[in-house]
């Protein structure tokens, strides 16, 4: 049920995230969702996208240090409380969130919320147990 | 003034003459008790009883700072352990620094040797000295310190950093001179105007400042920012210490080398051939008093040139200029002496790195700074990918840094490939 998100290192300068978009653009990779962290010096760009290998592939063809970071993908009701209603249980598991980013299905009825836990597996059968849909990776991709 | 008219001032020939003599002892009892230069001699077939002359000295095989490391910690020792007061060292990973060893006697002369240079700049025992060298296993700080203490002056052992609690004493206890490293001198400038503190107004009367090159302009403006006037100091910590060469009050021009405790030669640092005196070359020392650790023809990767006109201070010993280039890589920060090799060895000891990195000194104010670049390697961001992991990486760099080599370093890690094409060290500052 685990989701791969790709991580890419990038160096807090003007260009190097346009190098990233450009060579995902150029081997036709479609991004799904994204979110960038970002330090002082340097940011990580994580990626859901719809062929994780081919991404990999001319991500570190082009020179960037990228990395397959297992995440998981809840569908909650796009409305007030969807995205408490996960926390809540979650947390009384004790589980930890160390980030997370979101976007809105296309129906625009629900949203998907990728988390990065320090348990993941822990936490697919804890929310699948509660009756959470657990988005596996094949079906966000093709989303 | 002069501390010790009677060696200071010998006529130049009698100062060859004892030179030579104490030269065949130093050379006697190396090739007998170090096994390093009896090798090393040997392989260049010199006997030390060949040596009859000053110029003889060019048969001799040099002496490197790579074999001082390769011999840590005590390969060149050639006196035992019992008969060791003191150790002083480089920084440095281990095998990487270079340690160094004195005998009682080796503090005893060292002491002299300071006493002479600190009397040279007019200090006296009514003298309060802020000693703002760094105190520990740089002989900076203990160096002066013992010198000050022979002639009778006052110590302020403050060492390096805490700027405001340095000018605080600076008011407080009205020292009349300061010592530390040139840019070191100017940051309390800057300091002082921060705090609002007129540096004029204080009591300091002289400067005594080394452990890293400094030009002219430099000491125009720390004389400016202090009301004071402002001396040059050599030495290295392989050789002794500070206090190998000082530049007197009257002269102002070049440091005297203390030459019945060294021979110093300049030489072709491409070839190693010999330069006639007075030409720009690297500087080779050969110690003629030291016991612990003696050095026949050290390679200090210091040019500079050499100065023989007579002085009008009545000091017969040579002078050199001050020091501004390299032979080699090495670079001087904050007065702590690197060389790459140093540095890339703490990358590679850090599990996944790779030593793909560039160095850039430069100045911030008054103080260097040392931006590390180090790329990003496959092995450390496939492993986790994550920003606490590269934070916890970038930390870790910092603290080896400060740990092993005595410096704060900026680390930033960058993108594979982006440090290709660019030179590993970039140095940015102006001499």
């Amino acid at each position: 049920m685990n989701v791969e998100q790709i991580s890419v290192f990038l160096e807090n300068k003007p260009g190097s995230l346009e190098h990233a978009t450009r060579t995902l653009k150029e081997a036709n990779i479609n991004i799904r969702t994204l979110s960038l962290a970002e330090t002082v010096d340097f940011g990580i760009l994580r990626l859901i996208v719809n062929d994780v290998e081919k991404a990999n592939k001319v991500l570190k063809d082009n020179g960037f240090r990228v990395s397959k970071t297992p995440v998981v993908a809840v569908e909650v009701p796009d409305k007030p409380g969807g995205l408490h209603s996960i926390m809540e249980v979650v947390s009384k598991e004790g589980i930890n969130v160390e980030y997370l980013y979101a976007f809105v299905e296309k129906s625009g009825q629900n949203a998907v919320i990728i988390f990065r836990f320090d348990s993941p597996e822990k936490a697919i059968d804890v929310l699948l147990k509660h009756k959470f849909t657990v988005v596996p990776g094949a079906q966000l991709y093709d989303f | 003034m002069i501390y010790n008219e009677e060696f200071e001032t010998m006529p130049r020939e009698v100062i060859k003459s004892l030179q030579v003599k104490r030269l065949q002892q130093v050379l006697e009892r190396v090739y007998h008790t170090v096994g390093f230069y009896k090798k090393s001699f040997d392989a260049t077939k010199i006997k030390p009883d060949e040596i009859k002359s000053i110029a003889d000295m060019k048969k001799l095989p040099f002496i490197t700072r790579k074999d001082l490391r390769d011999n840590y910690p005590f390969g060149l020792f050639s006196v035992p352990m019992s008969s060791i007061v003191r150790l002083h060292a480089s920084s440095g990973t281990s095998g990487r620094s270079a340690v160094f060893g004195y005998t009682k006697r080796d503090i005893e002369t060292w002491s002299d040797l300071i006493a002479r240079c600190l009397v040279a700049a007019g200090i006296t025992k009514n003298d309060i000295i802020h000693n703002a060298f760094g105190y520990g296993l740089f002989t900076g700080g203990l160096g002066l310190h013992y010198g000050a203490e022979k002639i009778g002056a006052s110590v302020i052992p403050i060492s390096g950093g805490n700027a405001k609690r340095q000018i605080m004493i600076l008011q407080d206890f009205g020292p009349t001179v300061i010592c530390c490293t040139p840019s070191y001198a100017l940051h309390l400038a800057e300091e002082g105007k921060t705090l609002g503190v007129d540096m004029k107004s204080l009591k300091l009367r002289v400067g005594i400042f080394g452990a890293e090159p400094w030009n002219k302009a430099t000491r125009d403006e720390i004389e400016k920012a202090f009301g004071i006037t402002a001396l040059d100091l050599f030495g290295l910590s392989e050789v002794i210490g500070p206090g190998m060469a000082m530049e007197c009050l009257e002269g102002r021009n070049g440091m005297h080398i203390f030459e019945d405790h060294f021979i110093v030669e300049t030489i072709n640092p491409k070839t190693g051939e010999v330069l006639p005196e007075g030409e720009e070359g690297e500087l080779v020392f050969t110690t003629l008093t030291k016991e612990a650790n003696p050095l026949v023809r050290y390679r200090t990767g210091d040019i500079s040139r050499l100065i023989t006109e007579p002085c009008r201070c009545g000091r017969s010993h040579v002078k050199m200029e001050r020091v501004l280039k390299r032979s080699d890589d090495m670079l001087i920060v904050r007065g702590v002496n690197i060389f790459p090799s140093q540095i890339e060895a703490i990358l590679v000891d850090i599990e996944g790195l790779q030593p793909n990195y560039q160095i850039i000194v430069d100045k911030v104010g008054a103080l260097d700074s040392l931006d590390l670049q180090v790329e990003v390697s496959d092995k450390i961001f496939s492993d986790s990918g994550g920003v606490k992991e590269l934070q916890k990486m970038e930390k870790r760099i910092i603290k080896d840094m400060t740990d092993y080599l005595g410096i704060t370093a900026r680390v930033k890690l960058v993108e594979p490939n982006t440090l290709k094409t660019e030179a590993k060290i970039i140095d940015k500052r102006r001499f």
